[in-house]
């Protein structure tokens, strides 16, 4: 029973994000009258599983007490290789598909490098990487375009059984394939180390270089598969910067509501999915409750805005005021 | 002539080299890149990128950033064009007060939802950034009969009266002027600079961090908002997003002059090379015609280069 | 050694400097497997340099060490971990956001490829767990959940899972209850006669007393002298913590006027469980001390009278007016008129990079402002001022402050501060690393200060000074005052007994009760 209870304990961020998705989900589900249910639940999916590995991305460099400002320009920068790439014989597709989830890899080594070699600052490194990936996405595709393979997005954005959307088997796939042995790892942990404690987990003999280094090219591998997603969904690539820049913001929104400390040391992807989720159907519920879509931008941001700063707030912990200068 | 080489930073001396290399592979492509017009064309655009660079390198000084600068701009645009729509001519009269209001508005909740509560800067001024936009699209979906520019919005930020010289670099000149005497001559700046090198060290000397923090975000969202007015005047109208061009190439404008991005170091005559430097950038690659892809990517690698060079941390541990 | 056997291991000639200061002059040291071994001294007088070479974290100037007979070297912890030095030390190194499991195998868990085994992670921890008798410990709790006392057990859980030749402990059981100390002297003895050779630093003379085969004194960098248990007594051991070869020359103190109406009242103050209900009385022109071992809340509560802290309870009159001073730069307004010169120059005195100038003036630099402008003449003029009264040895004063030596550089830190006219000037150990003319002549200053009507309430770790300096001296042991000792009763055997929590000797036994 205290098993139980310690894990409820700790896990009670990821939870309370759960209760609330159920909730909201249910709230907007009761509230959308239509004829064909499973195709409201499809859509739903899709778009939530965009966000949901878009937050992925964003968890782990968190998890290390840094950020990723680049991870919406990489999804952009791997929807526009996609949208080149996977595409034509079912070899040239697989290679394409491959060669995409690579380039997010590679934009998160970069990332990686940059802030664990080079000492920089996460923030504003990734920021200016985040220019460079833009640019990138920019150089493939000036205009809207392209296309890709037409039976696999296809399979990639339907149902199986009727009901359950591929996307989020694909998603649990993830989880279960990529983050759960990732958490199970040495390098994972040494994440939640450098996170929590980054002086005392140096002292205990950690590797944080490697565990850091890791997190930025996991990032960009979630971001990647993301922007894979993406090019199923829509069957373009584009490289639209404030589209970027937005995902990033919900990303960060995401991570914070699911439970994951922007200071680091705790949290995980799996909390992130559901806080993508949970911004997703804010969203929706928008549109179900006739909010004019003039005050639907002002109410995201606002709802951001509350996400990111109540993750962020540390003035309410602190009793020596000394110790926020740290 | 050494003494004064000696007094200036090397970053800065850097990018004036720099300037005078673009500059000469400018002419190198084009014939008249070097003609007065060209160049005071030039000077009107980094004006307006100079006066947003402004405050951002306040902020930056202290080892902040201010990521709302995109929504700020649109919102001095978009107010100041909307004030006259609202109240006749005693708006028209005021809309360039009233822009940079509404920016100095956006930058005090900035400075307090950091100051007091705490909350890294890189992350409230992004939500900010997003509020703002909500404003702006909300303003822009029914309010504003109109949105154009005001004759003296257009006139000070197009035309030249004093010797072919742009206003907009007279405006420029009077915000540049007023940010060095503040940094050199008061106790403000001492304080700007204390805050960046160390705050702890600042606070317990027994100054009031707090309104240093929100007086300049204040003055960040109220730079950025002028910029707004200007540009609105520029293009005899304000738009969506007109914002969004000028962060990346502001922060890399401070960045390459010198300042530090952790905070405490930094010149204005700097950041005014660093804006020169930025603007010729984009005026050679506008020449040679290169894409937008590949002015991000020199943005980019450009912030990240001058960084490792001027801005890594210290090796924590060993 | 007191066997006559090989030591395990063995420093020869070891030296360290930081800066001006030695911390270790030439230490020649051994300690022998299967005895327990405390290192005792003053603060400063090296253990914690000692004990930071010995577990790699430093590397010694000069000298040599050998462990088993053969020479090493350790360039960083993990090094010194690996070839069997395990250290624990009074930073705690848990990852508070990580369970108790994940932080005993932090390193080398159980596991293959790189991936962790949880159940096998959770037997391992169980087991060390067991053997400090710490069963209600469950691994999968969170080390943040854990009160310090549990936290310590899962650190000495930690050092054991490593299989350490030689363990060292710096104050590893000071936040221990009483039944735990118990289990961890237990489980050191167990470990010792398992063949374990044991470093423990103290400054309890009981646990020294109960649990240590072999006794090494330091003193001013030097180690003075080993000896086994039982040779001794407190009294000569304390003896030999004190010694002295270099006499400070203090300034003469003078006779105490009748007692007037105190500068500054503190009554009843209590934050958290840091400081617990202290109340105290500094008298204009006094100069009181705070003495006792570090970390008893002497420095809560110089910050807490700063403005510093949240959430104090209690009462503090400055000059007859109750006051509710929320931040230094209340603390410092004119009505109040106190400054702090706080404990790290580094990082709370100064601004490193900037220029002398600028520090110097930081604090009083809105005084010397007319309208929005500095005045820069009138900046100048106190600064050569105040350069000139503390001998500041300084070229050019735009150079940055960094380039002054420590010295210097605390007396631009109270020069700052002396510009500002402060009536109450709080000290938090402003002689640490500081080079001995320096502190002569800042011993001088206080006294001039308070001849002309300064208050002055002053912590510092070296006992000398208490007894050199101060008027009174209030010892702080566990956020309390325990003793305050005046005039002749201010000697070092008496602060050190005080802060050891020791009673006074028979004829000294006058405690007098705090104010």
């Amino acid at each position: 029973m205290t098993e139980l209870r310690l894990w409820l304990a700790r896990s009670y961020g990821l939870l309370l994000s759960i209760v609330v998705f159920i909730v909201m989900f249910a709230l907007y589900f009761g509230n959308f009258s239509t004829d064909d249910p499973a195709a409201v639940i499809l859509s739903a999916a899709n778009t939530g599983v965009l966000l949901a590995l878009v937050a992925m991305a964003q968890t782990v460099p968190v998890l290390t007490a840094g950020l990723d400002l680049s991870v919406g320009m990489i999804f952009i920068m791997t929807n526009c290789i996609a949208s080149a790439l996977v595409v034509g014989t079912p070899l040239q597709v697989a290679a394409g598909t491959v060669a995409v989830i690579l380039s997010g890899c590679a934009a998160g080594f970069v990332n990686g490098a940059i802030v664990v070699w080079g000492r920089l600052q996460p923030i504003i490194a990734t920021l200016a990487t985040s220019a460079i990936y833009i640019g990138i996405a920019l150089l493939i595709r000036p205009v809207p375009g392209g296309d890709v393979d037409g039976d696999l997005a296809d399979f990639l954005t339907g149902q199986v059984f009727e009901v359950v959307p591929v996307g989020l088997i694909f998603l649990v796939a993830v989880v279960l394939f990529i983050w759960v042995p990732f958490r199970m790892s040495v390098l994972g942990r040494g994440c939640y180390a450098a996170g929590s404690a980054e002086g005392a987990a140096y002292m205990s003999g950690v590797d944080i270089a490697r565990s850091k280094f890791a997190a930025y090219v996991l990032s960009g591998l979630f971001a990647g598969l993301a922007g894979l997603m993406q090019t199923f969904n829509t069957y373009t690539g584009e490289a639209s910067a404030p589209s970027g820049g937005l995902y990033t913001l919900n990303s960060i929104a995401a991570v914070v509501i699911g439970g994951t400390s922007l200071f680091g040391g705790s949290g995980g992807a799996v909390g992130s999915i559901f806080g993508a989720f949970i911004l997703r159907t804010i969203v929706s519920l928008l549109f179900v409750f006739d909010m004019p879509p003039l005050w639907q931008p002002l109410f995201q941001g606002v709802v951001l805005l509350l996400a990111v700063s109540l993750g962020a707030a540390r003035v309410l912990r602190i009793r020596n005021r000394l110790e926020l200068f740290s | 002539m050494p003494a004064i080489l000696k007094s200036v930073d090397r970053p800065v001396l850097i990018a004036f080299c720099f300037i005078i290399v673009m500059l000469l592979a400018g002419s190198l492509y084009s014939s008249n890149f070097l003609s007065p017009e060209y160049l005071l064309q030039q000077l009107k655009i980094a004006s307006f990128l100079g006066i947003i660079a402004s405050g951002a390198m306040l902020v930056i000084l202290l080892g902040h950033i201010d990521l709302s600068i995109p929504w700020v701009v649109t919102v001095g645009g978009m107010m100041s064009t909307a004030a006259g729509g609202w109240w006749g001519p005693t708006g028209e009269a005021m809309a360039m007060p009233f822009g940079m209001a509404c920016g100095l508005v956006f930058g005090l909740v900035n400075g307090l939802g950091i100051a007091y509560l705490r909350i890294p800067s890189m992350i409230f001024t992004l939500g900010i950034n997003a509020v703002a936009q909500g404003l702006m699209v909300l303003h822009t979906g029914g309010f504003a009969p109109q949105d154009h520019a005001t004759a003296f919005m257009h006139w000070v930020a197009v035309e030249s009266t004093v010797f072919g010289i742009p206003n907009a670099a007279f405006v420029w000149l009077i915000v540049g002027a007023a940010i060095v005497f503040m940094l050199r001559r008061t106790p403000l700046g001492r304080y700007i600079y204390a805050f960046g090198n160390r705050e702890s060290a600042t606070y317990l000397s027994g100054v009031n961090t707090r309104a240093v923090l929100i007086g300049c975000f204040a003055l960040s969202g109220m730079l950025s908002a002028l910029a707004g007015v200007l540009l609105a005047g520029y293009s005899n109208k304000s738009f969506q997003a007109m914002g969004d061009p000028y962060l990346l190439p502001a922060i890399a404008a401070v960045v390459l002059g010198g300042t530090n991005i952790l905070g405490g170091r930094g010149t204005y005559l700097g950041t005014v090379a660093g804006v020169i430097l930025i603007v010729l950038l984009q005026s050679i690659l506008a020449v040679m015609q290169m894409q937008e892809a590949f002015r991000q990517m020199i943005y980019g690698v450009v912030i990240v280069a001058m960084l490792l060079v001027y801005g890594r941390g210290a090796k924590v541990h060993g | 050694m007191a066997d006559g056997s090989m030591p395990l291991w063995r420093m020869t000639g070891v030296s360290k400097r930081y800066g001006g200061v030695t911390a270790l002059d030439n230490v020649d040291f051994s300690c022998a497997a299967a005895r327990i071994h405390a290192v005792l001294g003053e603060n400063g007088a090296g253990k914690s340099t000692l004990i930071k070479i010995i577990a790699g974290v430093v590397q010694p100037d000069s000298g040599t060490m050998e462990l088993d007979g053969r020479p090493v070297t350790f360039r960083s912890p993990a090094e010194a971990t690996r070839a069997g030095i395990v250290c624990i030390f009074q930073e705690l190194s848990l990852m508070p956001d990580l369970t108790v499991a994940d932080n005993i195998s932090i390193t080398r868990p159980p596991g293959r490829w790189g991936f962790i085994n949880p159940l096998a992670q959770r037997r391992r921890a169980e087991e060390l767990l067991a053997r400090l008798g710490c069963e209600d410990v469950h691994p999968t709790e969170l080390v943040k959940n854990l009160p310090l006392s549990r936290r310590q057990m899962i650190e000495i859980a930690k050092a054991l899972g490593r299989n350490p030749k030689i363990l060292i402990l710096d104050e590893a059981t000071s936040a221990l209850t009483a039944a735990d100390v118990q289990k961890v002297y237990a489980v050191l003895r167990k470990l010792r006669d398992d063949g374990l050779a044991i470093l423990y630093i103290s400054h309890r003379m009981q646990e020294i007393a109960e649990l240590a085969d072999d006794c090494s004194v330091f003193r001013n960098g030097r180690h003075i002298q080993t000896f086994a248990k039982g040779t001794k007594n407190d009294d000569e051991i304390v003896e030999l913590m004190i010694g002295r070869e270099y006499k400070h020359v203090y300034p003469a103190k003078p006779a105490r006027a009748a007692a007037t109406e105190p500068m500054v009242r503190i009554e009843n103050l209590s934050w958290g469980d840091r400081l617990q209900d202290i109340s105290l009385a500094i008298g204009r022109g006094e100069i009181v001390g705070l003495g006792g071992l570090d970390g008893q809340g002497q420095r809560e509560l110089l910050l807490a009278l700063f403005g510093v802290l949240r959430g104090i309870t209690g009462r503090v009159t400055i000059d007859g007016r109750t006051q509710r001073i929320g931040s230094p730069r209340q603390a410092k307004s004119p009505a109040i008129g106190m400054a702090l010169i706080p404990e790290d120059r580094k990082t709370e005195g100064l601004m490193l990079p900037m220029s002398v100038r600028d520090n110097a003036s930081m604090a009083a630099i809105a005084a010397l402002t007319r309208g929005v402008i500095v005045d820069r003449k009138a900046e100048a003029a106190r600064i050569d001022e105040m350069i000139q009264k503390l001998a500041i040895k300084v070229g050019d004063l735009a150079n940055p402050v960094a380039t002054l030596s420590g010295g210097n550089q605390q007396k631009v830190v109270i020069a700052k501060w002396l510009m500002t006219n402060a009536r109450v000037v709080l000290l938090n150990d402003p002689t640490r690393g500081i080079d001995v003319g320096t502190k002569q002549e800042i011993y001088q200053l206080l006294r001039n200060l308070a001849d002309a009507g300064t208050t002055i309430l002053f912590y510092t770790t070296d006992y000398d000074e208490l007894v050199g300096c101060c008027d009174r001296v209030a010892i702080l042991y566990d956020g309390r005052i325990l003793r305050e000792l005046k005039g002749a009763d201010i000697t070092e055997r008496n602060i050190v007994a005080s802060a050891l929590n020791l009673p006074l000797e028979a004829r000294d036994s006058r405690a007098a009760a705090p104010a």
